[in-house]
C-alpha cells in the first residue's frame, strides 16, 4: 500500500510518521511536498504533526490553502483513507474536511504528556482493528488542542458516530472530551494525540500494542493482514 | 560598552594606522568578553579536550563525538543571561535558536535540547516569577516549533539571581560521520548569507553581555522567529546532502563581524564583503549591518557553480539568500559599502583579542562562613519534610517540562522528570544526557561544589546505564575584574578539570559567561556541567514492585553546607560543602552502571538535593508505592537523624531491587567493594522513616504526591 506523508513548511513529525509507516509497518511510504502534484498511485494520505507556517494566524489555517489540499479534497471524495495527526488534524478541520475547530488549550499552555484515550468508533479506516471502549496510551503535544464545535454540530457528529476518540485524563477543555473525529464516511480521521509516538515498544513506557492497531487498521483497510 | 583605551592603542599599533569607525565596531564586538574569552582563555587550557571518541574539526562551534558505526553526535552549550533578564521570552527563545545553529553548522541534525534555568526567590519575588514563566514559554514556543524535543534540564531558584536570570541551553546533534561539513574555502568561492533579514535588533548584543546589567537595553535583545529557523535547518540539511556547502558558520554573538572574521581566521583565507548586498529588514548603516545580532542567519561558503542549486533550495523553503562577498587571497577581511572601504583588517587581529591576566584572590566571605552554624531544633520532622519536599527547588518541575514537546523525533526513551533523559540512536545505541549545577554548594566551596555538579550529572547518567563519554561546561560568574570572583572561577575550573582528567571524560564544548551581576551584586558562582553518556542497551523502565528492597550505595557524611535543608528550612548559609572522593565516585558509579545494564535493579536514582529523604520519596511518588526506611542501617558518620536524611553527600545512589534479584545486586556491589546498606522496603501507601524504632517521618503518599506535584504551579499561578 502506497502511503503519502504530506510535508508543509514547518511540518515536524513527517520524518517520525515516515519511519513508523515504512520501518515498523512496512508500508510503501513517500513524502509529498505541498506544492508538488499528488501522485495518482497514492492509496492513503497522512498529514503529520508540526507547526505548518509556524502556526501563524491560527494553527493549520495557512496550510489548508496549500495547492495539495485541493487534490486531497478530490481524493477524499473517492474514499481514499486520510489521517491527520495534531497539526494534520488542525489542517483538515481548517480545510473543511472534518467538522469542528481546534482552539487554544484551557491552560493557555503547550501540553506534552502521556494520556489515555478511548475508542468510540471502530468502523473507520484507521480504527477497524480496535475494540469499542479500548484504551490507548498515547502522548499529546499541542497548544491548540481544545476541540470545539457548537451544540447542533456536536449533536450531529454524535448522531452520525463521528466521534472516534475521547480523552480519559486530559483536561484541555475539549467539547465532550473529544480527541479525534472522522467524516461521515469514516475514511478521513483527525486526532490530536500522536499514534506514531506510541507504536514502538522501545519508546512507549506502557503498551505500544493499542497504538499499533491504528496503523494495522489501515493495513486491514487495504486488505493486507499483519 | 566598547573597546577600552588600551585596546584601541593595541589595535592601532597592530594595523599601523588609526582604525575606522566600522573597524572599531567590528573589533569591539569580537574583542568583547563574550566572543573573545579574553579573561578565561589562558586558563581553559587545563581542561582535557581530547579522547578516543573526540573528533576535532576546524571552525566548529560544537564538539563532536564518535558514537560508532559511522555515526557522530555534536554537542554544545550556550547561555542567554543578559537578554533573558531584560526580555525573558525573546531572550530565552533566541538562546535556543543560537545553540541549535551551532549544532547545524557541523552538518548534523539537532535532535535534543536541554536547559538550565535560574531565577530569584519565586516565593517572594514577583519579578522572578515573571522571568521564570516567560523564559519557559519562550523556550517552549521556539523548541516546539522547530520539532526538536526539549528532553531535560534543571530549574533552580536562589536569591542571588534576583532581578536576573540564567538561561542555559544545551543541544545535541546527530548524523553520519561522512556528512560532517569539512570546512574549507577556495579563492573565488562565494560567501552567502541566508535566513532572516538583518535588522536593528540585537545591535551590540555581545558587548551588552560583556558588562554588568545596569540598564535594560532592550534593543540589544534579539527577536525570535522559530519558523525561519526550522526552514533554515531543512534547507541547510538538504544543501548538505547535495554537497553544496564548503564551509558554514552561524551568526551569533557579534553578528556578521564575528562570523566573517572567525571564518577567515579558521580557514586562513581573506573575505571580501559588500554590506550593500546584505538583505535587510530596514534601512541600516554599514556599522549596524556588521554588528546586528538578528537571529536565524547562516553564512555559507560555496563554489560559484553550486550557487544556483543552493538558491533553488532556499526558494523551496522560502528563505532569502544573498551573495554578500567572496573568498580572497591573504587573510584580510575587507568590508565595503558599495565602492567605499569601511574596514580592512587582518582576520587574525580581529579574531584573536589580547588575552588578559586577571588577578585572583581568595574571597573574604569564605573566611566568614561558619563551619558549624547552630540550627534551630526541629520538633516536628514530618512537617519539615513536607516543607522541604514542596520547596521550589525540590518540588516537581512537570509544570515546566510539560510545556516542552519532549517526544518529537521519537527518540526519547527515558522522558524528563527523574535522572538523565535517554535518546535512542540510529545505530542501536542509547545516549543519556543530563545537566547539573549547584550554586549553593559552589558559593561555599567553588572547587568542591563544581566537582559535585560534575559528579551529579555523571550519577544521573549512570542511573540510566550510560557510561560518560564527554562533557560540556558552562562557567557563569560575576565580573572577572574582581579578583575574588576571578578566584572562584579558577577554583571551579580546576575542580572540573581534575575530575575530568581522573575519569578521562573530555570536555567537548563549553562557554564562559562573565559579568553576571546586577547593581545588587554578583550571582553565586554557577558552573553548569552537562554529561553525555553512551550505552549499548536500552535502559530498563523504572518500575518498583511492592516488597522491593531499598539499597543505598555510598556513605552519608556530615556535609550539610549549601544543602536545601540548611538554606531553605533554616535560612542559613554555612556548613561544610559536600566533597567528592574520586576513588569512591569511580567504583560506586561503575557498580551502578553494571547493575542497571544487567537489569538487576528495578529503579536506580541519584541522591542529591534534599538528600536521602527526597530521593526515596521521589521514587515512591513515581511508582505509587510507599516506603519504610530504617535510618539506622544507612552507612554514615555519627550524625543526627535530620542530618542523615537531608545531607547532600555525593557518590550516593538509591536502588530498588526485587528480592529475587537481591543476590545478583549484592554480588556486583561486593565485587566493586562499594559501601552500601539495605535500609528498608518499598511497600504500602505511607512514607515512613524511623530511627531506633521511633517513627520520625510518617505521611500519606497520595497527600505528599499531590503537594509535590502542584507546589510549583501554585506558587506562580497568581503572577
Amino acid at each position: 500500500m502506497k502511503v503519502g506523508v504530506v510535508v508543509f513548511p514547518g511540518s515536524n513529525c513527517d520524518r517520525d510518521m515516515f519511519h513508523v509507516l515504512s520501518d515498523v509497518f512496512h508500508f510503501d511510504a513517500s513524502y509529498l511536498w505541498h506544492e508538488k502534484p499528488l501522485p495518482a498511485d497514492i492509496d492513503a494520505i497522512v498529514l503529520p504533526g508540526g507547526f505548518s507556517y509556524g502556526d501563524r494566524l491560527r494553527a493549520g489555517v495557512i496550510a489548508a490553502h496549500s495547492p495539495i489540499i485541493n487534490e486531497i479534497k478530490k481524493r477524499a471524495e473517492k474514499s481514499t483513507p486520510i489521517l491527520g495527526v495534531c497539526n494534520g488534524f488542525q489542517i483538515l478541520v481548517e480545510a473543511g474536511l472534518l467538522p469542528g475547530v481546534l482552539l487554544k488549550n484551557n491552560s493557555m499552555n503547550f501540553m506534552c504528556k502521556w494520556a489515555s484515550i478511548q475508542v468510540c468508533n471502530n468502523e473507520t479506516a484507521f480504527t477497524n482493528k480496535l475494540e469499542i471502549n479500548q484504551n490507548i496510551p498515547i502522548p499529546i503535544a499541542n497548544s491548540e488542542g481544545r476541540y470545539y464545535i457548537d451544540t447542533p454540530g456536536l449533536e450531529d457528529i454524535t448522531k452520525n458516530n463521528q466521534i472516534v476518540f475521547r480523552y480519559m485524563d486530559v483536561n484541555n477543555g475539549s467539547a465532550s472530551e473529544i480527541a479525534g473525529v472522522c467524516n461521515k464516511d469514516g475514511n478521513i480521521v483527525g486526532m490530536m494525540p500522536h499514534p506514531e509516538r506510541a507504536a514502538e515498544a522501545e519508546i512507549n513506557p506502557t503498551d505500544s500494542a493499542p497504538s499499533s492497531l491504528i496503523f494495522e487498521s489501515l493495513l486491514n483497510t487495504a486488505g493486507i493482514s499483519k | 560598552m566598547s573597546l577600552e583605551h588600551q585596546e584601541i592603542q593595541n589595535l592601532t599599533s597592530k594595523i599601523g594606522r588609526t582604525p575606522t569607525h566600522t573597524e572599531i565596531q567590528i573589533v569591539s564586538a569580537e574583542w568583547s568578553e563574550h566572543c573573545s574569552y579574553k579573561s578565561s582563555k589562558k586558563h581553559l587550557k587545563i581542561l582535557p579536550m581530547d579522547g578516543p571518541r573526540v573528533i576535532n574539526e576546524k571552525g566548529y562551534d560544537s564538539g563532536v563525538l564518535d558514537v560508532g558505526d559511522g555515526y557522530i553526535i555534536t554537542a554544545h552549550i550556550e547561555s542567554h543571561n543578559h537578554p533573558s533578564a531584560v526580555e525573558p521570552y525573546g531572550g530565552a527563545a533566541t538562546g535556543v535558536g543560537g545553540v541549535i545553529r551551532d549544532i547545524l553548522s557541523a552538518g548534523t541534525r539537532p535532535i535534543a535540547i536541554l536547559n538550565g534555568l535560574r531565577f530569584g526567590d519565586i516565593k517572594k519575588d514577583a519579578n522572578a516569577r515573571w522571568l521564570f514563566k516567560n523564559a519557559v514559554t519562550g523556550i517552549a514556543d521556539y523548541g516546539n516549533c522547530l520539532g526538536i524535543p526539549t528532553i531535560g534540564g534543571e530549574v533552580e531558584f536562589d536569591s542571588s539571581y534576583s532581578k536576573y536570570a540564567l538561561v542555559d541551553v544545551a543541544a545535541i546533534g546527530f548524523g553520519k560521520k561522512e556528512n560532517m561539513i569539512n570546512n574549507h574555502a577556495d579563492i573565488g568561492d562565494v560567501v552567502v548569507l541566508l535566513g532572516g533579514h538583518t535588522g536593528r535588533d540585537g545591535i551590540g548584543g555581545s558587548q551588552f553581555a560583556s558588562d554588568s546589567l545596569e540598564s535594560e537595553n532592550r534593543s540589544a535583545v534579539q527577536i525570535p522567529d522559530p519558523f525561519i529557523e526550522k526552514m533554515i535547518i531543512e534547507a541547510v540539511l538538504e544543501a548538505r546532502n547535495q554537497g553544496l556547502i564548503h564551509a558554514m558558520k552561524d551568526l551569533g554573538g557579534g553578528g556578521l563581524s564575528c562570523a566573517i572574521s572567525e571564518t577567515a581566521d579558521a580557514l586562513s583565507v581573506g573575505i571580501h564583503v559588500d554590506v550593500d548586498m546584505v538583505h535587510t529588514r530596514e534601512n541600516l548603516t554599514h556599522d549596524e549591518i556588521m554588528t546586528s545580532e538578528s537571529q536565524e542567519r547562516m553564512l555559507i561558503i560555496t563554489d560559484k557553480s553550486k550557487l544556483e542549486k543552493l538558491e533553488t533550495i532556499c526558494s523551496k523553503f522560502r528563505i532569502t539568500s544573498s551573495v554578500i562577498g567572496h573568498i580572497t587571497k591573504g587573510d584580510v577581511i575587507h568590508i565595503t559599502h558599495g565602492d567605499m572601504t569601511c574596514a580592512n583588517l587582518p582576520a587574525s587581529v580581529v579574531a584573536n583579542a589580547e588575552l588578559l591576566d586577571r588577578k585572583s584572590q581568595k574571597p573574604q566571605y569564605l573566611e566568614k562562613i561558619q563551619k558549624n552554624p547552630k540550627l534551630n531544633h526541629i520538633t516536628n520532622h514530618t512537617e519539615t519534610f513536607f516543607e522541604l519536599l514542596t520547596a521550589p527547588n525540590i518540588a516537581s518541575k512537570a509544570w515546566v517540562y510539560r510545556q516542552y514537546d519532549h517526544e518529537v523525533g521519537i527518540r526519547t526513551v527515558i522522558k524528563p522528570g527523574m535522572d538523565a533523559s535517554v535518546l535512542r540512536l540510529d545505530n542501536g545505541k542509547f545516549l543519556s544526557i543530563k545537566i547539573d549545577g549547584n550554586p549553593k554548594h559552589c558559593y561555599i566551596n567553588p572547587r568542591e561544589g563544581a566537582i559535585g555538579c560534575f559528579e551529579e550529572a555523571c550519577r544521573n547518567v549512570a542511573c540510566t546505564g550510560g557510561t560518560p563519554i564527554g562533557m560540556l561546561d558552562h562557567m557563569q560568574f560575576g565580573s572577572p575584574k574582581d579578583p575574588e570572583i576571578f578566584w572562584t572561577f579558577l577554583e571551579s575550573l580546576k575542580g572540573i578539570s581534575e575530575y575530568a582528567r581522573y575519569f578521562k571524560i573530555p570536555c567537548v564544548g563549553g562557554k564562559v559567561s562573565l559579568y553576571n551581576e546586577t547593581p545588587d551584586g554578583p550571582i553565586k558562582p554557577t558552573p553548569i556541567i552537562g554529561v553525555i553518556g553512551l550505552s549499548g542497551k536500552r535502559p530498563p523502565t523504572n518500575t518498583i514492585s511492592s516488597g522491593d528492597y531499598i539499597i543505598i550505595v555510598g556513605k552519608t557524611q556530615e556535609e550539610m553546607g549549601g544543602s536545601e535543608y540548611m538554606e531553605y528550612i533554616h535560612g542559613v548559609i554555612g556548613g561544610i560543602c559536600p566533597a567528592v572522593n574520586f576513588a569512591e565516585s569511580k567504583k560506586n558509579m561503575a557498580a551502578v552502571i553494571e547493575a542497571v545494564n544487567y537489569n538487576v535493579t528495578s529503579f536506580a536514582h541519584d541522591c542529591s538535593k534534599g538528600g536521602i529523604a527526597v530521593a526515596i520519596s521521589e521514587m515512591s511518588i513515581s511508582s505509587g508505592i510507599g516506603c519504610d526506611v530504617i535510618i539506622d542501617d544507612i552507612p554514615k558518620c555519627d550524625m543526627t537523624a535530620e542530618n542523615i536524611i537531608y545531607s547532600e553527600s555525593h557518590s550516593r545512589y538509591i536502588l530498588a531491587v526485587n528480592p529475587e534479584k537481591l543476590n545478583a545486586l549484592q554480588d556486583i556491589l561486593k565485587r566493586y567493594n562499594v559501601t552500601y546498606g539495605m535500609i528498608g522496603r518499598f511497600t504500602g501507601d505511607m512514607i515512613v522513616f524511623s530511627k531506633n524504632k521511633d517513627t520520625i517521618i510518617k505521611t500519606k503518599l497520595d497527600v505528599l504526591k499531590k503537594a509535590w506535584e502542584e507546589s510549583l504551579e501554585e506558587m506562580i499561578r497568581n503572577g
